[in-house]
């Protein structure tokens, strides 16, 4: 049964296509959510709205939509540029997390502290502590051949533990009583927020990631060592003939998405947590890799498939409380929307062909 | 043999057999005939669609048209299995063998019986026939000899009445060649008949009743070759008398440009090519040719001279470029010196499939000005792009054309254009018209021979003998790693150098 | 003191009762040559079907099996991502575990922080009462005894039969398969629902034997030991055993470190299940014929006949 139909490459994949790709995959989604959740007693249409247009409908809403899309967006731009170059780091979770503990060190230790380069010191241990958890995986890539799939992935797990450990002991606040969480952080190791006005949370990190966003779109497009790592991932024999070093792809791609993420992880305590606590992330790091592919690893489509993720994000908590839609219902249109896009984009790259059945002889 | 009355003379009988991948034709029209017992050798260069008719014959692939009669009965091989059924084998030159699974289990996995049961008959079949081998030991312990009596056995155990073994000589030492001639004449005399793909003629006058030629896909002559002389089977082969140079004689330099001295690799890999103390020199303005079928070492010494594969410490000085040490330089200092190659695989390696033209010269030319400060320069890259596609006559619809719509003709001129325009002081070319059309062959011949002549030293590596007499100064032959002796193109006769493709140098060199 | 020792030598076997069913599956899969990274939701989901469905008709066994329909559902899904649309392996599990996870807190919303009572564990007589071995051996749930024959036979198998043979190869090598007349994605569909079916029964029996109780998260990161088992394992069933019963230990965390008599943070207890799988990883992948003898060597590659 499986033999009648047949997947074939289309030797030129139009432009046009592939911009399509995403445009299905959210309708697709959409309407998939739509009859989910309309079964299950939410009124379609009504989640329609409450999905995509209540987020954009105030501006706290807006603000909401902001906060969430930084740290998508921002860690799916280090994913994709490894993704690109085919280095899997699926440990962006345990980066983030790692990137956030490192920079907590900081205000925990002088929690009075009035130094203004406090923020920016957090970014920068932020930065390379995520660079380096991510490294451990790229020493054992070059080293032993040990998968980075596999590595990233426990380290993930690993990360996670070292938080709970930290938090229920050295990091913990000691007038926090039993709740495992960090002293308050000072005003100097939070992000600015963008307005005055106090009911908003959106905060200055949006900027940083926009600026990272434009440097990982003059990395890709513009500078030499970009290409070389999309020479790797596309044709690696071409990369060896051009005497690009594999090794050294391994290495850059890894330290920049480790570097991304633990940025992302500051971006959340300094930014709506304001503390080290248990929970730092509802699943950015993996979120993320949707992210990324949804924006088709392309600078540009990551920054829009991150704002719309955030979006749905935003829409889908206001919906949980107000239309009954259930909790779950932002990690089921994630996985949806990925699994669209999965299928949309084969479909893309291959035709299916009917295969004549075979006659027996 | 148990030929019953009544039953066809004929095992198998090809009508008109057409397989075309997309718009290329593999197979046209082609037509065959093999009794029982007759081994029947199928000759032709690479891509003359030999692979492409075996695999129909043993159900691997489906042919667009045409029939396959068996026995006198026209039959449709769907599969290999079925293949199997009617008693058609196949002994693959890549083998079918899973190393992490032992002899015995190998050969479980296509002939029903229990695993001491089908150990009995393998070792029966062993002795019957001089293939030692041990049906428990695990095949990624096994040499490539061994791998390949597996592979018999296997065919053997299920009692086939068509062999069909592609290039099994390719892989195995001297010694090892007689014996299994050994083992294939006395499977003829019982009735098996064969379908031996080969390039090598001495062998193929040692064992096959026949040999049919193919070329581009079409059956272009048969011949009995125990009656044919190695120059007359050749001269089918390539399909016409084997041309001499027609270009001005070269004026090398004294001082060698790129020097190899006493090379010994043994490649990691059981079933990859290795070699054994090659030495040769390329000077300015020369074109050395090394001719030889290929799988005897050409691509591993294409790898290592490009820097693809990397010396270890003391045997870096084995390679020289203008007396300095190279050996374990990556390819990027060597192309800083001045060495740009030309590789055989135009997509994939040579080019990036799904990247445009432009940013394809990148690969190695952004050395060539087209980056400043890791930024790349889209001006100068789009003029070299430019001057790249004009100065060869690379078809395409511009720089921003992907490398993989191009034709493989006009994708060669674009690769070849690239490396002369990096103005290099040598070129090592491996293959440089495989596969492509006369016109393009013609002018990328051209263009070696012009870059000779601007002094440039250039190593041609080539299968094709026509090409290597019609554009090189002096000729080496590589044969199961080894090198040959340089001759003088102008002064040396195609049946000298087919004598040499054959290993006769090699003899002697091992006698002296 | 002994009866701690007792309690957590007996409750490692509990434990890595969801570990090794699971593991078992995904070493079938990647034995296949795919990578199905969806196992944490495969069974997160399974797991909130399987209270869900207890619970309301007091039928474990129907529960067991809509358990098991709603994990090869899913794994039906990433079947056809990556057998049928040649899509990337990794990011296809990431995907379809994130919709699984989605699905269990969908499934079990309405059961949040509800328990209920375990089915008794099989004593078995005589060998029960025996001291020390006995309650450590011979009193543990049926599915417990399930999961390590359910290794041993996938041990054998993959080892002894030619059915077992023709899986193993074709996560060799797909192509030489293919040419040997194998029905390459057949084969790899079969690998993916066998680990689905195991995934299924491991989700299930964690919120109903296990704890049995339903809460969001309730499988903890259970999915990922599993596929971390398998590296552990090097892709042998039996190792994989040996490693669900140690991991499971380390589960217990501080119960088992105080039976020892020490105090060790439980953090690095449970970190330690996956800092020995990257341990093990490095030192079988320096070795070039170990990790190709061990690990599928197509692992993660998708195969097209029709090419």
């Amino acid at each position: 049964m499986m033999g009648r139909y047949a997947l074939v490459q289309r030797s030129e994949v139009s432009l046009k296509s592939i911009m399509l790709v995403p445009l299905v995959t959210f309708v697709l989604a959409l309407l998939g959510s739509m009859v989910l959740f309309g079964f299950l007693g939410a009124p379609p249409l009504e989640v329609l709205y409450r999905l995509l247009i209540d987020p954009l409908a105030s501006a706290y809403n807006i603000s909401e939509v902001v906060i969430k899309a930084a740290p998508l967006i921002l860690i799916a731009q280090g994913l994709a540029i490894g993704f690109r170059a085919k280095v899997w780091n699926i440990g962006a979770e345990g980066q983030l997390i790692i990137g956030a503990v490192a920079a907590s060190v900081i205000p925990i230790t002088f929690p009075e502290s009035q130094n203004v380069l406090m923020l920016p010191a957090m970014m920068l241990a932020g930065m390379i502590a995520g660079a380096a958890w991510a490294g451990i995986a790229a020493a054992l890539k070059t080293r032993f051949n040990a998968s980075e799939i596999i590595v990233t992935l426990m380290l993930n797990q690993i990360a996670v533990q070292i938080l709970y450990f930290l938090i229920n002991g050295p990091l913990k606040d000691p007038m926090g009583f039993s709740y495992p969480q960090s002293v308050s952080f000072p005003p100097v190791a939070m992000y600015p927020l963008l307005s005055d006005d106090g009911m908003l949370r959106a905060n200055a990190s949006i900027l940083v990631v926009i600026l990272l966003s434009i440097a990982a779109l003059i990395y890709v497009t513009r500078t030499f060592s970009g290409y070389t790592l999309l020479v790797g991932g596309l044709a690696p024999s071409a990369a060896s003939y051009a005497g690009f070093s594999a090794k050294k792809a391994v290495w850059i791609t890894l330290l920049i998405g480790g570097a991304a993420a633990g940025l992302a992880g500051v971006g959340e305590i300094s930014g709506p947590i304001g503390r080290l606590q248990p929970s730092l992330s509802p699943g950015y790091g993996f979120a993320a890799i949707i992210v990324a592919y949804l924006g088709g690893l392309h600078p540009v489509g990551i920054l829009l498939a991150g704002t719309f993720m955030a979006i749905v994000y935003v829409g889908a908590d206001g919906a949980i409380i107000d239309v009954g839609l259930p909790p779950a219902a932002p990690v089921i249109f994630q996985g949806m929307v990925l699994v669209f896009y999965l299928a949309s984009f084969a479909l893309v790259q291959y035709r299916i062909v009917r295969v004549q059945p075979e006659a027996r002889a | 043999m148990k030929t019953k009355a009544g039953e066809s003379p004929l095992l198998l009988q090809l009508r008109n057999i057409t397989k075309r991948y997309g718009t290329y034709v593999a197979n046209d029209s082609v037509d065959l005939a093999l009794e029982h017992g007759q081994i029947c050798a199928i000759l032709g260069e690479n891509g003359a669609g030999k692979s492409t008719l075996m695999k129909t014959i043993y159900g691997i692939q489906q042919p667009d048209e045409g029939e396959i009669v068996w026995n006198g009965e026209k039959v449709a091989v769907t599969s290999p299995s079925v293949a199997r059924d009617l008693g058609i084998g196949m002994v693959f030159q890549h083998f079918s063998l899973f190393e992490t699974i032992s002899v015995v289990e190998n050969i479980s996995l296509t002939v029903p019986g229990s695993l001491p049961d089908l150990a009995e008959i393998i070792r029966q079949k062993a002795d019957e026939y001089g293939l030692h081998v041990n049906p428990d030991a695990p095949v990624h312990g096994l040499s490539v000899g061994e791998r390949q009596r597996v592979e018999i056995i296997r065919c053997l155990m299920q009692d086939p009445k068509l062999l069909i073994l592609d290039e099994p000589t390719s892989v195995l030492p001297p010694h090892s060649v007689q014996q299994l001639f050994g083992t294939l004449r006395k499977l003829s005399e019982r009735g098996v008949a064969m379908l031996y793909i080969s390039h090598k003629l001495e062998e193929i006058r040692d064992l096959c009743h026949c040999a049919v030629v193919l070329r581009q896909g079409r059956v272009t002559g048969t011949a009995n070759p125990r009656q044919a002389t190695s120059a007359e089977l050749a001269r089918l082969m390539i399909g016409q008398d084997i041309p001499t140079a027609r270009h001005a004689e070269a004026k090398p330099s004294c001082e060698p440009a790129l020097t190899v001295s006493d090379l010994t690799y043994e490649n990691p890999d059981p079933l990859g090519e290795s070699l054994d103390s090659v030495s040769m020199a390329v000077r300015p303005g020369e074109i050395v040719g090394i001719a030889g079928v290929s799988g005897n070492g050409q691509s591993t010494l294409a790898r290592i001279l490009s820097g693809e594969i990397r010396l270890q410490g003391h045997m870096a000085g084995r390679i020289q470029v203008f007396d300095h040490p190279v050996g374990d330089a990556p390819p990027g200092t060597r192309r800083q010196m001045g060495v740009t190659f030309v590789p055989e695989e135009r997509l994939g390696r040579a080019t990036v499939p799904t990247m445009s033209l432009a940013d394809n010269v990148l690969l190695t030319a952004h050395g060539a000005g087209l980056v400043r400060k890791g930024l790349i320069r889209r001006r100068q890259q789009a003029d070299f792009a430019d001057k790249c596609i004009s100065a060869m006559d690379v078809r395409s619809r511009g720089r921003q054309s992907i490398a993989s719509s191009l034709s493989g003709g006009n994708l060669q001129k674009f690769v070849l254009g690239r490396e002369i325009l990096l103005k290099p002081r040598i070129l090592i070319v491996s293959q440089p018209t495989w596969g492509i059309d006369v016109g393009a062959a013609a002018m990328v011949r051209q263009k070696l021979v012009d870059l000779r002549d601007t002094g440039t030293a250039i190593l041609m590596i080539s299968e094709e003998l026509e090409e290597i007499f019609e554009i090189s100064d002096r000729i080496h032959v590589m044969y199961h790693g080894r090198l040959s002796p340089s001759v003088q193109a102008r002064s040396v006769t195609a049946e000298d150098v087919g004598r040499m493709m054959m290993g006769e140098f090699d003899q002697k060199m091992r006698a002296a | 003191m002994t009866d701690t020792i007792i309690f957590v030598l007996a409750g490692a076997f509990a434990t890595a009762t969801p570990l090794l069913l699971a593991a078992i599956g995904e070493a079938v899969a990647e034995k296949a040559g795919v990578m199905n990274l969806s196992v944490e939701g495969m069974m997160a989901f399974a797991a909130a079907v399987a209270f869900a469905v207890t619970y309301q008709t007091g039928n474990i066994v129907l529960g067991f099996g809509l358990a098991v329909g709603a994990s090869v559902a899913l794994s039906l899904v990433f079947s056809i991502l990556v057998l049928g649309f040649s899509a990337n392996q990794i990011v296809s599990g990431l995907a379809v575990g994130i919709l699984g996870l989605g699905l269990s807190s969908l499934a079990g919303r309405s059961f949040e922080n509800l328990t209920m009572m375990a089915p008794a564990n099989l004593s078995l007589p005589v060998l029960s009462d025996l001291p020390l071995v006995g309650p450590i051996l011979f009193r543990q749930s049926a599915i417990t005894y399930f999961a390590f024959a359910v290794a041993f036979l996938t041990w054998w198998f993959l080892a002894k039969t030619r059915h077992g043979r023709i899986t193993k190869v074709v996560g060799e090598d797909p192509a030489i398969a293919h040419n040997l007349g194998f029905a390459v994605i057949r084969i790899r569909l079969f690998a993916i629902i066998f680990g689905a079916v195991m995934s299924g029964l491991g989700g299930a029996y964690a919120s109903t034997i296990l704890t049995p109780g339903w809460s969001d998260g309730l499988i903890a990161g259970r999915g990922w030991i599993a596929v971390a088992l398998v590296v552990f394992g090097t892709w042998r069933p039996l190792r994989i055993a040996f490693g669900a019963y140690l991991f499971g230990a380390l589960l217990l965390g501080d119960l088992a470190v105080q039976a020892m008599g020490f105090s060790v943070p439980p953090q690095i207890m449970t970190s330690l299940p996956y800092v020995m799988t990257i341990i093990v990883l490095a030192a079988v992948s320096r070795n070039a014929l170990l990790i190709r003898l061990n690990a599928p060597v197509s692992l993660g590659q998708n195969f097209q006949p029709s090419k």
